[in-house]
C-alpha cells in the first residue's frame, strides 16, 4: 500500500451542469475535491448532490462542463473503467455470492489470481471488522453488516475515490453514528479521497474536512463545519446547518448600523449588509438566552416571547420560544441556567454583535426537509 | 392483545386465541377440499386405472411392459419425445430470455402490450393455432416464400422434426416468458451498476449477475414447458411426419383405433416414470444457495 498521502485522487468539476429535458438537474456546478480529501454533499432530495455523485462515478453523463479525476478527464469514460468505488444506501450486495465472493468480485475481475486474492479480502474484511462472516451470505446479514461488507467490496481493490451516497440512511440512529466512526477511522488508514452524500447536517459536520451544501441544482456554499456554522454566506445554508433563529422584519440602516422591526420592537446590529439587499438577522441558539419577564439587562437586545416549546437534552435544555410576530427562536441553555416550562413570558436577549447579517431569500424557504 | 397475551399473570386470553388459532387450522382444511376432490376424482383415479389396465389386459402380468421394450420403434419414438421437448425447451428459452427481460425494463404502457402479446396468442385455441403453422410452414407457404425469395429454399418444414419444434415451441412460449417475468422483474437492477462500478463490464455484469439471478426463473420455465412439451399431441400430430411421431401419437393409436387399453396404457406409465426420473435429475440444478436478489431489503 502506498503512503496515504499520494494515494487520494483529486477531483475538478467545473461548470458540469445535467438537465432532464426541461428540468435542471445540476446548474454550472464547480467544486474542487483535494486528494485524500473528506468531502460531504448535503442539501435536501432533489438538490443535486446524488446527481453530482453519480456523474463521478460515470453512471450519468453530464450535459455541459467538464469533469477530470485524478488529473486527468474521465467525460465518457464508462463506469466500469473509472476505477471508482462506489458505496450505495441499497448496500446493493450480490445475492448469490457469499460475503467473500463479494468482496473478492472487483479483483476478480482485475485478473488478480489467489493466494493475492484472498490476503486482500482478509484484509479490506478486516478493516470493516467482518472477518469472522466471509462463508455467509447476504441474506443472513443485517444492515449494519451488509453495508460494512459493501464498503469492504469498494475498498478491497485500492481505488483512489470512494463515493458514498447514503450509506447509512437505512439503518437506526444507535448503528449510524457508530459506523460514522468506523468510516471516520477508514478515510484516516486508507487516505482515500471520499465523497459522501447526505441530507443528514449532522452526519456531515461528524464526518467531513470540507461540506458542499446544495439547493435546487447548485452549490450555495463550500467550507468547514465550522465555517458554514460560524460564517454561513446565504440564508439557506445557515437554516439548513445547525439549528438557527431567523429575524425579520421592516429594515432600517443609519451609518454602520442596522436595526430590524419585530412587531414594533426594534434590535439593532453594528453591521451593514453589502449592497442593497434586505438583510435578515441570524442568531445561532447558544448566542441568545432567556431570562424572565422585565428581568432583562439595558444594552442589549431585547424580545419578548413565550415558551412554546422545552426539551430537556441532559447536557441542558433547548427552548422554542414564540416572539411577538409569531415567529420562532431556538434557544441551547446548560444545565445549570435557569428552567422555563411551556407557556412562562420571557424575555430573549442577545448581543447585537452576535448577530449574523445576511441578504433575506425567499429560496431559503423552499425545500426544507 | 399481543402485549397482554405475553402477561404471565393474564394467559387467559392468550391460551383461548390459540385455541381458536387451531380451531381455525383445522378447518382450513376444509378450504382445500373441492379442488382436492377434483384431483382425486380427475387425475388420481384414472391414472390409478390406466396403471392397473396396463397391467391387467389383456391377463395379469408385465406383458404390456414386455411388449412395449420389445418393440424398437416404441423406443425411438419414446427417445424423440424427450429430444424434440428439449429442443422446444431451449427453442423457448432463446425466444423468451430477451422478451421478459424486455418486459422488466420497458414503462407501463409497453408492459401491458408486451403481456398481451404473449397472452392472446393463449387464448386462442391450440387447433386454430396449430392449423395456423400449417398454413405458414407449409411447402408453398408465406415462410418457404420468403426463404426462396431471399434465395435460401425452398426448405422442408411442414411434417419435419423442425416444423413440429417450431410450432410446439410458439403454443408453449407464454409457459416460458410467464414464470421468467415473474423472476426477472424481482431482480435489483441497481446491483448492475454496483458491479459496473466495481469494473465489470456490461456484457460481465449481465453474465456475472443478473444471470446467475435470473436462472430459477429458466429453470421454473423450462421444467413446466418440457413437461407439457413430452404430452403435446395436436401439434406434432398436424404439424409433424412419420418421422416426427412423438409418444402421444402411439398411444393415441392403441387406445382409440386399436382399442389395446393394456398397450395404451403402460406407454403412458413409462412416460410418467420417465418424466419423474428427469425432474429428479434436474432438481439439484434448481437449488439455489441462496435467498433470491430481491428489491426488498
Amino acid at each position: 500500500m502506498a503512503s496515504p498521502s499520494t494515494r487520494g485522487a483529486a477531483i475538478d468539476l467545473r461548470s458540469v451542469s445535467k438537465h432532464y429535458g426541461s428540468f435542471i438537474a445540476l446548474d454550472e456546478v464547480s467544486l474542487r475535491i483535494e486528494p485524500g480529501e473528506f468531502m460531504t454533499l448535503l442539501g435536501p432530495s432533489g438538490s443535486g448532490k446524488t446527481t453530482t455523485l453519480n456523474i463521478i462515478a460515470g453512471f450519468t453523463e453530464v450535459s455541459s462542463g467538464s469533469l477530470d479525476v485524478g488529473g486527468k478527464s474521465v467525460i465518457g469514460v464508462p463506469a466500469h473503467k473509472r476505477n471508482i468505488g462506489v458505496v450505495f444506501q441499497h448496500y446493493a450486495l450480490f445475492p448469490h455470492m457469499t460475503v467473500s465472493r463479494n468482496v473478492a468480485y472487483p479483483l476478480t475481475l482485475r485478473g488478480i489470481a489467489n493466494p493475492g486474492r484472498e490476503a486482500r479480502v482478509h484484509k479490506a474484511l478486516d478493516m470493516v471488522k467482518m472477518t469472522d462472516f466471509g462463508h455467509r451470505f447476504p441474506s443472513e446479514l443485517s444492515g449494519g453488516q451488509q453495508q460494512r461488507v459493501a464498503l469492504a467490496r469498494a475498498i478491497v481493490f485500492d481505488p483512489p475515490l470512494l463515493l458514498m451516497d447514503e450509506p447509512l440512511g437505512a439503518l437506526d440512529k444507535k448503528l449510524r453514528e457508530w459506523l460514522q466512526l468506523e468510516i471516520k477511522r477508514i478515510h484516516r488508514e486508507l487516505g482515500t479521497t471520499f465523497v459522501y452524500v447526505t441530507h443528514d447536517q449532522e452526519e456531515a459536520l461528524v464526518l467531513s474536512n470540507r461540506i458542499a451544501v446544495f439547493n435546487q441544482g447548485r452549490i450555495e456554499q463550500v467550507g468547514t463545519g465550522r465555517q458554514l456554522y460560524d460564517e454561513p454566506e446565504t440564508l439557506f445554508v445557515a437554516k439548513f446547518v445547525g439549528d438557527s433563529t431567523i429575524l425579520r422584519g421592516a429594515p432600517s440602516t443609519s451609518g454602520d448600523e442596522t436595526a430590524i422591526d419585530i412587531a414594533g420592537r426594534k434590535v439593532t446590529t453594528a453591521k451593514r449588509l453589502p449592497g442593497g439587499a434586505k438583510p435578515a438577522m441570524l442568531l445561532r441558539p447558544e448566542k441568545l438566552s432567556l431570562v424572565r419577564r422585565g428581568k432583562g439587562g439595558q444594552d442589549q437586545n431585547i424580545l419578548p416571547g413565550r415558551i412554546g416549546e422545552a426539551i430537556y437534552l441532559g447536557s441542558g435544555s433547548k427552548y422554542e420560544v414564540v416572539l411577538a410576530d409569531t415567529s420562532k427562536a431556538i434557544v441551547r441553555s446548560t444545565l445549570d441556567a435557569e428552567t422555563f416550562a411551556i407557556g412562562d413570558e420571557v424575555d430573549l436577549i442577545f448581543a447585537g454583535s452576535d448577530v449574523k447579517l445576511l441578504a433575506d431569500d425567499e429560496k431559503a424557504d423552499l425545500n426544507q426537509t | 392483545m399481543v402485549a397482554r397475551a405475553s402477561d404471565s399473570r393474564d394467559t387467559g386470553p392468550a391460551v383461548a386465541a390459540g385455541d381458536r388459532w387451531r380451531w381455525f387450522r383445522r378447518q382450513a382444511f376444509w378450504l382445500v377440499a373441492p379442488a382436492l376432490l377434483l384431483l382425486v376424482v380427475c387425475l388420481g383415479l384414472p391414472l390409478a386405472i390406466v396403471t392397473l389396465r396396463s397391467f391387467s389386459e389383456p391377463q395379469w402380468g408385465w406383458q404390456n411392459y414386455a411388449w412395449f421394450f420389445g418393440t424398437p420403434v416404441n423406443l425411438t419414438v419414446l427417445q424423440r419425445t424427450f429430444v424434440i421437448s428439449a429442443w422446444v425447451t431451449l427453442a423457448c428459452v432463446i425466444a423468451g430470455y430477451p422478451y421478459a427481460y424486455v418486459m422488466t425494463v420497458v414503462g407501463p404502457k409497453m408492459r401491458l402490450v408486451l403481456i398481451l402479446c404473449v397472452l392472446v396468442p393463449f387464448w386462442v385455441s391450440g387447433v386454430v393455432r396449430t392449423l395456423a403453422w400449417v398454413i405458414l410452414l407449409q411447402d408453398s407457404g408465406v415462410i418457404n416464400s420468403v426463404i426462396r425469395g431471399i434465395g435460401l429454399g425452398p426448405v422442408k418444414l411442414i411434417r419435419t422434426q423442425t416444423g413440429v419444434v417450431i410450432g410446439m415451441a410458439q403454443v408453449l412460449l407464454p409457459f416460458m416468458i410467464l414464470p421468467l417475468y415473474s423472476v426477472m422483474k424481482a431482480i435489483d437492477l441497481r446491483l448492475l451498476q454496483a458491479a459496473r462500478s466495481l469494473g465489470a463490464s456490461p456484457a460481465r455484469a449481465f453474465a456475472q449477475v443478473y444471470l446467475p439471478l435470473s436462472l430459477p426463473g429458466v429453470y421454473a420455465g423450462a421444467i413446466i414447458v418440457f413437461i407439457l412439451a413430452l404430452g403435446f399431441y395436436i401439434t406434432p400430430a398436424l404439424l409433424g411426419g412419420p418421422r416426427s411421431t412423438m409418444l402421444s401419437t402411439l398411444i393415441q393409436n392403441q387406445v382409440l383405433s386399436l382399442l389395446n387399453w393394456g398397450r395404451g396404457g403402460a406407454m403412458g406409465v413409462v412416460l410418467l416414470i420417465a418424466t419423474f426420473v428427469l425432474l429428479a435429475l434436474a432438481a439439484p440444478l434448481s437449488r439455489q444457495p441462496h435467498k433470491t436478489g430481491s428489491k426488498r431489503q
